[in-house]
């Protein structure tokens, strides 16, 4: 079974994520996290990085390409609701996920971001790649990239000490 | 023939269209109420509209007036992508014979997935709900005396909202419950969502005798009605359904059952007046109240939106 040490995978993604941080005088720069494990990982970020201001929380609810099919997935409304608190006009937005796997969600993202501003622009960092993209859709920083079957599912959990790990289960249903 | 599920539910229990409060779990009115908090800060973006329901189309179908009803359905299809199309349905098929059924009919035939309906007949939304085919979805809008299920549902998110918790109130439900739907319909989530003590109070000929199976306390007396209430809903006095016979007069019944600021008075301090509009001033409520800091009518409207943008996609997310 695949082992992934999410912690030292986190080091490596902040010392990414602190190159991809555009000088202050490029413009403003915010960190931007996808609902959950991405949220986690912005909220960590912003604070071992020492960033000023507050970082986002991005949901792909509202612009997910499955509706028709799948529906609003019960359980989840109103747990993952978008919260931007900074103008997203002109600003440089760092998107940030646990797992990057089809770019579907990232696509989704991508529009949600756009009914609040235009940003400056977007650029996307990641804990994992692991293949199996369906969309022309790249992370300029990914921590590590490795390939998994369609019939595993990566999940990045958090301890209540803020301490990440990586699980990989059979889907359901596959 | 009706078969023994509840027919607003598919196999898996899942919302497949609004037809009554009564007989859905507290999960699902849990979950409506949790969207409608996503989708009340879509009013807050550039751009106020998200493509859940884009390509599908939505019926108004209000063979009863309604405006304020009509138009925050049609604003929440429009927030949600959807094409609207409002009929006046009563000046034109109806009017020329057309039954019920074949008018639901032909428009299935202009590919309608959902319709929004008002109708002066208690069950004309679960005889539409019948007949159609299995991917198009109905929501009630209002049936005669019987339901009112998304006005209950925004109801409950404001309540919800200001109060937080349902278990330890106590709510009013103030004036003409005989003829009203919108009190039917919020007994049935008030009594769902978990809330102890509801209170229905009015005189003898407009409160319905069989409330108190319900769990319903029934007061005749306002002011025992409303002491130490939380929350308090008045209801509009609906001259247009009702014979003289049932209340003297408009004056008589503000004299007693009127909300005014001296009878709000006996409330809890931080109690919340709710009205489903339109108001009557002067007849059901005072303007000090309509106007006045315990008044919360005007986020109700708020809050309609989203309550029927979530109502709409949960519905059209799940499959019969």
């Amino acid at each position: 079974m695949l082992q992934l040490d999410a912690e030292a995978l986190y080091a490596d993604l902040r010392e990414g994520v602190r190159r991809l941080l555009r000088p202050t005088s490029a413009g403003p720069t915010s960190l931007v996290g996808i609902w959950s494990g991405g949220a986690w990982l912005a909220e960590r970020l912003h604070r071992d990085l020492g960033l000023p201001g507050a970082h986002g929380v991005i949901s792909s609810t509202l612009h997910r390409d499955d509706f028709g099919s799948r529906g609003l997935t019960a359980g989840r409304a109103g747990a993952d609701a978008t919260q931007l608190p900074f103008d997203i006009e002109g600003r440089h937005i760092l998107l940030l996920d646990d797992v990057l796997y089809t770019g579907r969600t990232v696509r989704a993202v991508i529009n949600e971001l756009y009914d609040f501003g235009r940003p400056a622009s977007v650029t996307l960092a990641v804990l994992v790649d692991r293949g199996g993209r369906e969309l022309p859709i790249e992370a300029a920083c990914a921590a590590a990239r490795i390939v998994l079957p369609a019939s595993q599912k990566l999940t990045l959990a958090r301890d209540e000490a803020g301490r990440f790990s990586f699980s990989v289960r059979e889907r359901q249903g596959a | 023939m009706l078969s023994r599920r509840n027919p607003q539910l598919n196999a898996n229990g899942e919302l497949i269209h609004l037809l009554s409060i009564e007989g859905l779990p507290r999960a699902v009115l849990t979950q409506i109420l949790d969207t409608a908090g996503t989708f009340l800060s879509v009013n807050d973006r550039d751009v106020k509209k998200v493509p859940l329901l884009r390509g599908k189309s939505v019926f108004n179908l209000f063979f009863e007036n309604s405006t304020r009803t009509r138009t925050t359905f049609e604003i929440a299809a429009k927030r949600l992508s959807a094409d609207v199309i409002n009929l006046d349905i009563a000046r034109s098929s109806t009017a020329k014979g057309e039954s019920l059924l074949d008018t639901i009919a032909n428009l299935s035939a202009m590919q309608a997935d959902m319709f929004v309906v008002r109708h002066a007949e208690s069950g004309a939304p679960y005889l539409i709900a019948q007949h159609v085919a299995p991917h198009v979805h109905v929501v009630n809008a209002g049936d005669g005396r019987h339901a009112h299920p998304t006005q209950a549902l925004l109801d409950m998110y404001t309540i919800r909202h200001f109060k937080r918790d349902f278990t330890n109130l106590t709510v009013a439900v103030v004036g003409d419950i005989v003829h009203s739907r919108v009190a039917r319909s919020d007994i049935h989530a008030l009594t769902t969502l978990g809330v102890p003590e509801i209170r229905a109070v009015g005189p003898k000929t407009l409160v319905p005798g069989d409330l108190a199976a319900m769990g319903v306390r029934v007061c005749h007396d306002m002011t025992e009605g409303i002491r130490g209430a939380d929350v308090i809903i008045m209801l509009r006095l609906q001259n247009e359904r009702m014979s003289g016979a049932m209340l003297p007069s408009a004056a008589e019944f503000f004299m007693t059952y009127g909300l005014t600021p001296e009878k709000l008075a006996l409330a809890a301090p931080d109690a919340i007046v709710m009205h489903p509009g339109p108001i009557n001033r002067g007849v059901e409520i005072d303007s000090q109240v309509a106007d006045g800091r315990a008044s919360v009518i005007l986020p109700q409207v708020t809050f309609g939106i989203a309550v029927r943008m979530a109502v709409m996609s949960l519905i059209a997310g799940n499959q019969a």
